[in-house]
């Protein structure tokens, strides 16, 4: 207990850990309507179950009937959905707490029209399988990062820089990949305008393995960085000055939220928005506090699933993708996003 | 007795090179202030000393040892650093921006121990800023500000404490409370304070030990102020004609600069 700093400190034997009881409660509560999303979007569609049924088969006691209608067509677009937004998020927050920018997220800087770049010369130029497509997507994403990066600080820029160079490269790379799309025959042109509306349709095992391997290899190095984050934000100089490597814990950063979008991108294709909004959602729910990392994941997790749930219900005949159903809510966040700051002044 | 010198160093950014083979001593502790005339170096030559900027030529040595060979973090328990320019996160409370001074003291599960409250809480005494611990930051004066900021700086209980021109952007009551807090410190025994400053008399009547830079990065003097500091020194480095006088407050050194048109207006 402290009354001195701010959040709540658990201290036993010589350990200590500090935390922000707020933050907790909202990503407890966010994992709650995560589970009550997950259990409605398993239990309805062609075949209803009740949501016990639902249980008794992730348990382990379910009929057959019910175990591959979940575990087998269901429970992998779900996860794929959990994963691939939790990724999203996580990646958002980073990197907008690095740019000091809420517009910093990777879908804006560019990362992610390097990926589309990426896939779009897999299924156009050497008409690879699906797993291809991901390799270039994941290939595309993190070239592109590397690029920018090394155009925003190869001689000592500023984080702020790192925005606005995205923003050019990504216009750069729009045009790249709608070159591709023209040289295309016309199967490969349409295979590539499905590839870029991201979508969970036909997602499998295979791609929930694939983001589940990354998160779980990049979500603990980017928690470990992301506690320099609090020093990164008293600037550089200071942040050195109390014993943070700020060179490379920023590279680090960077180099784990690109991989993370660019894996979530392999997964699905561009699924915009997710990262951009996740972020600033769970920060307005979390009032601040630190890094955000974890509540703007589990954000990101309940936006997709919200979002794919909502295309596979009200749209069921169409198959609608839901990259669209993102980009219609992100856009609506967008607006308002832009208006309520007008309005504080601060536009 | 010095803990911490440079020796042959030569220092710059890019193409430019604002110091060759400078050596400066500081004895251990002495209140020393870094002052010379505009783009001498002196800012350069404290970043080198607190290993910001690597020198091009020469090395800095922290207690017998090369800097560069220490790791970041013990050499911030060793030595702390107060930057020109500091940002504040918007939304931060005096206490949790304090709080951070102790990173070099903690680990990933040691993130706020008993230890680190009570010596935050010191911290803030010491600059007389525990009244304004749940303040924002955001909201403080400039001078309010500055020692929230050598709190910071002190909660990383470092024996050796650079300043890099602590006084500036405040009014000179501002400038005069941070000077003291700075005696204050010195004077607890604890510390060893080297700042840049620009305010000559200033310098001359809170440091124990005065570095003089020169343009071009070279010592001209360094040494008590009332054994170095003299009307020709000020000249030559300065390029201003003044007279010394005992400051009549405290004896020390003080410059009158000579007026440009003083004998016709006294006549």
């Amino acid at each position: 207990m402290s009354t001195l700093i701010t959040g709540r400190v658990v201290r036993l034997r010589g350990y200590s850990v500090r935390f922000d009881p707020r933050a907790l409660a909202v990503a407890v509560g966010l994992v709650v309507a995560l589970a009550v999303v997950s259990v409605f979007s398993l239990g309805t569609g062609d075949f209803a179950l009740s949501p016990g049924a639902v249980i008794d088969s992730l348990v382990g006691d379910g009929t057959p009937i019910a175990d591959f209608i979940v575990q087998t067509i269901r429970l992998p677009r779900l996860l794929t959905a959990v994963l691939v937004g939790g990724a999203l998020g996580a990646s958002g927050a980073i990197l907008q707490r690095l740019s000091g920018n809420p517009l910093g997220s990777p879908d804006i800087i560019g990362f992610t029209y390097g990926s589309a770049t990426g896939a779009l010369i897999m299924i156009t130029v050497v008409h690879g399988s699906m797993m291809a497509i991901a390799g270039g997507a994941l290939v595309g994403g993190l070239a592109t990062a590397v690029l920018i990066y090394a155009l925003a600080f190869g001689r000592g820029g500023v984080a702020s820089r790192f925005v606005l160079v995205g923003i050019g490269v990504g216009a750069m790379l729009l045009s790249a990949n709608s070159y591709l799309i023209t040289r295309a025959s016309w199967q490969d042109a349409l295979a590539a305008q499905a590839w870029l509306f991201g979508t969970l349709n036909g997602r499998g095992w295979q791609q929930v393995i694939l983001i589940g391997v990354a998160i779980a290899v990049l979500f603990p190095i980017a928690g470990y960085f992301a506690r320099k984050l609090a020093l990164l934000d008293l600037g550089d100089d200071m942040a050195r000055a109390l014993g943070v490597g700020v060179d490379w814990a920023r590279f680090a950063l960077i180099v784990t939220s690109v991989a993370l979008a660019a894996f979530a991108t392999a997964a699905t294709g561009p699924i915009w928005f997710v990262a951009l909004a996740a972020p600033q959602l769970a920060h307005r729910l979390a009032r601040g506090g630190g890094p955000g990392m974890m509540t703007s994941a589990w954000m990101g997790a309940l936006l997709l699933a919200l979002s794919d749930l909502g295309v596979q219900r009200l749209f069921p005949d169409t198959q609608l993708p839901v990259g669209t159903a993102t980009g219609v809510l992100g856009g609506l966040y967008l607006i308002w996003f832009l208006a309520t700051r007008r309005r504080e002044g601060r536009a | 007795m010095s803990r911490l010198h440079g020796e042959n160093l030569t220092l710059g950014y890019d193409q430019r090179v604002v110091a060759t083979d400078l050596t400066v001593a500081i004895p251990t502790g002495s209140f020393t202030a870094i002052v010379g005339p505009n783009a001498c170096g002196k800012s350069t030559l404290l970043k080198a000393m607190a290993r910001m900027i690597k020198p091009r030529a020469g090395a800095v040595y922290l207690d017998g040892a090369e800097i560069a060979t220490y790791k970041a973090r013990e050499v911030a328990r060793r030595l702390g650093l107060l930057p020109q320019t500091s940002v504040a996160p918007a939304g931060i409370s005096v206490a949790d921006l304090v709080a951070r001074g102790r990173y070099p003291h903690q680990r990933l599960l040691r993130q706020w121990s008993r230890e680190d409250e009570t010596i935050v809480t010191d911290a803030m005494a010491a600059t007389g800023v525990l009244d304004l611990a749940g303040r924002l930051v955001d909201e403080l004066s400039g001078g309010q500000r500055q020692r929230v900021w050598l709190a910071v700086v002190l909660a990383q209980q470092t024996p050796i404490l650079l300043l890099d021109e602590p006084t500036t952007y405040l009014d000179i009551a501002h400038q005069l409370e941070v000077l003291d807090l700075c005696a204050d410190l010195h004077e607890g025994g604890a510390h060893t304070v080297v700042a840049v400053l620009h305010d000559l008399n200033q310098a001359f009547r809170y440091a124990t030990h005065v570095v003089v830079l020169r343009p071009g990065g070279m010592v001209a003097a360094e040494g008590a102020p009332a054994d170095i500091v003299t009307a020709e020194l000020i000249e030559d480095v300065f390029g201003l004609g003044c007279r010394v006088i005992d400051d009549p407050e405290t004896g020390t050194p003080m410059i009158v600069p000579t007026a440009r048109r003083g004998a016709a207006l006294r006549t």
